[in-house]
């Protein structure tokens, strides 16, 4: 939650370009060239192309990109010029996916085509290429050459099914530690820092609305009720915030705790979307129930982002059994790894 | 705008070093059977630990030399009384006066007070409790009624405070009293002195909670003589200081650790084939856990850097303690093996557990004043 350079000029950016029209034109499937050009010239899509180091400015980016509700394939284009860096690969230009990002899909190499399952890819429709992760490396498959199911989250954001692809290239090998389960954990944390925006963002409607709507005399945000309510979203909020930071730095200076970190943010941001998404709806009422009110913007991409990849049961699934693997006494010295 | 700020903190290199030889204190201690662990810190005390732990200069470690104390920082602090506090270690004697009373008296004390109370205090050797409320005062800390009379060379305290946890094993109380009219604003002629618990006139009375233990006390005032250099501060400004010492209260990693034992013991209880709901449990907590630890090295490196993040830690008091109470009621419908023979640590530290949750959420600012202290900070009021 330090506001730094980067996270001040995100939003600047993602307040000038994502804006009420822009959402519902892309929503109705308008492609927003505008932020995208705008996102490209600010370099965004390389911050990771030199590693992992640049994961706590991508975690700046993506807070502010989830505040913002932009509709753009930002962080998979991230992670796909990440692995594309790590495969020694250019990557083409233009928005980019990757594949899979469901912890159970898998993607295999036959022959020249790439066969398996890859369901919810973000934005595969409109990326010019994906990156596809198999075991044996990456593969590189360009829009014409890939074939997808459309798709939606609940937030209208697309989300379509692989159906086939083919790639210009066999893949390409990728160095040790960088596989689909990197690009899931990565991607993971990349989601709680979305939604840790989209959760900040929630809050401040709320209060606002809280402050501007009168009832029974005064602004409803002097009952206690509504009070009560929104200083525990406010908690959810800034747990969310700091652990998808925490994580984000971790990652980014390769500490021994990078990988939990990652897994924590996501149990945690995930936790936190669902509580703040119920109270910010508790607070505005009916209105807020509404599509022309711009709470769903937020609410709805909670909703959706906390399923992507890997949800909390996922996470704390993984958590959970190398905890109680590794016994009793570890819980503490784990917890407080550098 | 955010109306909340988390500085992200990373502890220096020298504290790895530090949390080595706590860790290995602990083990120590652990081997030659001198205690077990106990989350809840208030209940678990022992002179006998706190005079050790003071020889290991790990009590007042953030004064000047010239008090007693040893220098150090709030990170290294932060990192001795986590360490300390997930150990289930018995902090109970020396922790009030280390936590707030002598940084109050540091603060707003006189030169006098601290050479004469703060070598003691780190030594491990002088104990205080807290004097604020009373049986008509809880959350409504103004509202406060013992009164210090001015009588010659100082006052006479009249008055009854409740609820001071472990007044009948401390030495000294930092006693909020009214010593002139409200005045139309009653947080106005309010002041702090330090109590001397052996005084004439002071009768101390145990209250029993409903686990049995003796942790709480009425102490009442019967024109107690109060000399007035143990006036802390400015008279009249007891507000004020007293605010500051809320904020000495709330600032400390004591937030989410009073149910670590029943974590841990589930953990063990569970194993390594756990079925998935205890799994996925397990996973969560630790989930929750670490954030909470997060937030709350977050605010220590704020202190560090000389900041007062009050709202913050409001924020994270409240988020820590539902956290506490929750575990609890998760862990005794998770953990396997419940109520067995071989069970008898899991339903010990479980029963403490249940019994003291009620307190966490009320202790150091309840959930509902904490609540709106958020509130406020959100704009709303």
């Amino acid at each position: 939650m330090a506001d730094t350079l980067v996270y001040d000029s995100a939003m600047r950016l993602f307040g000038d370009l994502a804006t009420p029209k822009t959402l519902a034109a892309a929503e109705e499937g308008a492609w927003p060239a505008e932020l995208w050009d705008a996102v490209d010239s600010a370099g965004y899509a390389d911050v990771l192309a030199e590693g992992v180091g640049g994961m706590a400015d991508a975690a700046a980016i993506l807070r502010a990109a989830g505040h913002q509700a932009a509709p753009i394939p930002l962080a998979e284009t991230m992670l796909a010029h990440f692995l594309c860096a790590a495969a020694g690969i250019e990557p083409p230009p233009g928005p980019m996916t990757v594949a899979p990002v469901e912890p159970d899909d898998r993607i295999m190499p036959i022959g020249d085509t790439l066969a398996g399952r890859a369901g919810y890819v973000p934005w595969g429709r409109d990326a010019a290429a994906v990156a596809l992760i198999t075991a044996e490396g990456m593969a590189i498959a360009p829009r014409a050459r890939a074939s997808f199911e459309p798709a939606h989250n609940l937030a209208g954001e697309p989300r379509d099914h692989l159906a086939s692809a083919a790639a210009d290239m066999p893949p390409q090998p990728l160095p040790d530690g960088i596989d689909q389960r990197l690009v899931l954990r990565l991607g993971a944390l990349m989601r709680a820092a979305q939604m840790a925006g989209a959760m900040e963002a929630a809050l401040d409607l709320s209060t606002r609305y809280a402050n501007d709507r009168v009832q029974f005399g005064r602004p409803i945000g002097k009952f206690q009720a509504i009070q009560q309510q929104l200083a525990l979203l406010a908690e959810e909020a800034a747990a969310a915030s700091v652990a998808a930071e925490s994580a984000a730095r971790a990652v980014a200076e390769a500490r021994p705790s990078s990988a939990f970190a990652a897994a924590a943010a996501k149990i945690r941001a995930g936790i936190a979307a669902g509580k703040v998404a119920e109270i910010a709806h508790q607070v505005h009422g009916a209105i807020g129930f509404t599509h022309e009110h711009s709470l769903h913007r937020l609410t709805r991409r909670l909703w959706s982002w906390r399923d992507e990849f890997g949800s909390e049961s996922f996470w704390s699934l993984e958590l959970g059994g190398r905890l109680l693997a590794a016994g009793a006494d570890a819980l503490w010295p784990t917890v407080t790894e550098r | 705008m955010s109306a909340f700020r988390f500085e992200p903190i990373d502890l220096p290199p020298a504290c790895d070093e530090l949390r080595r030889e706590v860790r290995a204190f602990i083990a120590e201690e652990l081997q030659a059977g001198r205690w077990v662990p106990n989350s809840d810190f208030l209940v678990h005390r022992s002179a006998d630990f706190s005079r050790r732990l003071g020889a290991r200069g790990w009590i007042g470690m953030t004064w000047p030399k010239r008090y007693g104390g040893h220098e150090r920082s709030m990170l290294e602090r932060y990192v001795v009384t986590e360490e300390l506090l997930a150990a289930g270690a018995p902090v109970g004697a020396h922790w009030i006066a280390d936590r707030q009373s002598a940084p109050l008296i540091l603060r707003y004390g006189s030169e006098a007070q601290r050479q004469e109370l703060l070598p003691g205090i780190a030594r491990g050797e002088i104990y205080f409790c807290i004097g604020m409320s009373e049986p008509d005062s809880g959350s409504d800390l103004a509202s406060i009624r013992t009164r210090a009379v001015p009588v010659a060379g100082g006052w006479e305290l009249s008055g009854t405070k409740v609820w001071t946890s472990y007044a009948h094993e401390s030495h000294f109380a930092i006693t909020l009293v009214r010593t002139a009219p409200a005045e139309g604003d009653r947080h106005r002629g309010l002041s702090q002195v330090i109590l001397d618990l052996h005084a004439p006139g002071v009768t101390i009375r145990p209250i029993i909670n409903l686990a049995g233990d003796h942790d709480f006390n009425e102490i009442v005032l019967d024109r107690v003589f109060v000399p007035a250099e143990r006036l802390v501060g400015q008279e009249g400004e007891g507000w004020r200081q007293v605010t500051s010492e809320l904020a000495f209260e709330r600032s400390g990693p004591e937030r989410f650790l009073s149910a670590h034992q029943p974590t841990v013991e589930l953990i063990r209880h569970a194993g390594p084939a756990a079925a998935p709901q205890v799994t996925e449990a397990v996973g969560r907590l630790a989930a929750e856990l670490w954030t909470l630890r997060q937030m709350s090295l977050s605010i220590a490196g704020m202190l560090q850097a000389g900041e007062m993040p009050n709202l913050e830690a409001a924020l994270v008091k409240d988020l820590g303690n539902a956290f506490e109470r929750a575990i609890p009621e998760t862990v005794r419908l998770l953990a396997p093996g419940r109520r067995r023979a071989d069970a008898e640590r899991l339903e010990t530290v479980l029963a403490e557990a249940v019994l003291h949750a009620p307190s966490w959420t009320l202790r150091g600012g309840t959930r509902e004043i904490l609540r709106g202290i958020i509130a406020r900070g959100l704009g709303l009021r």
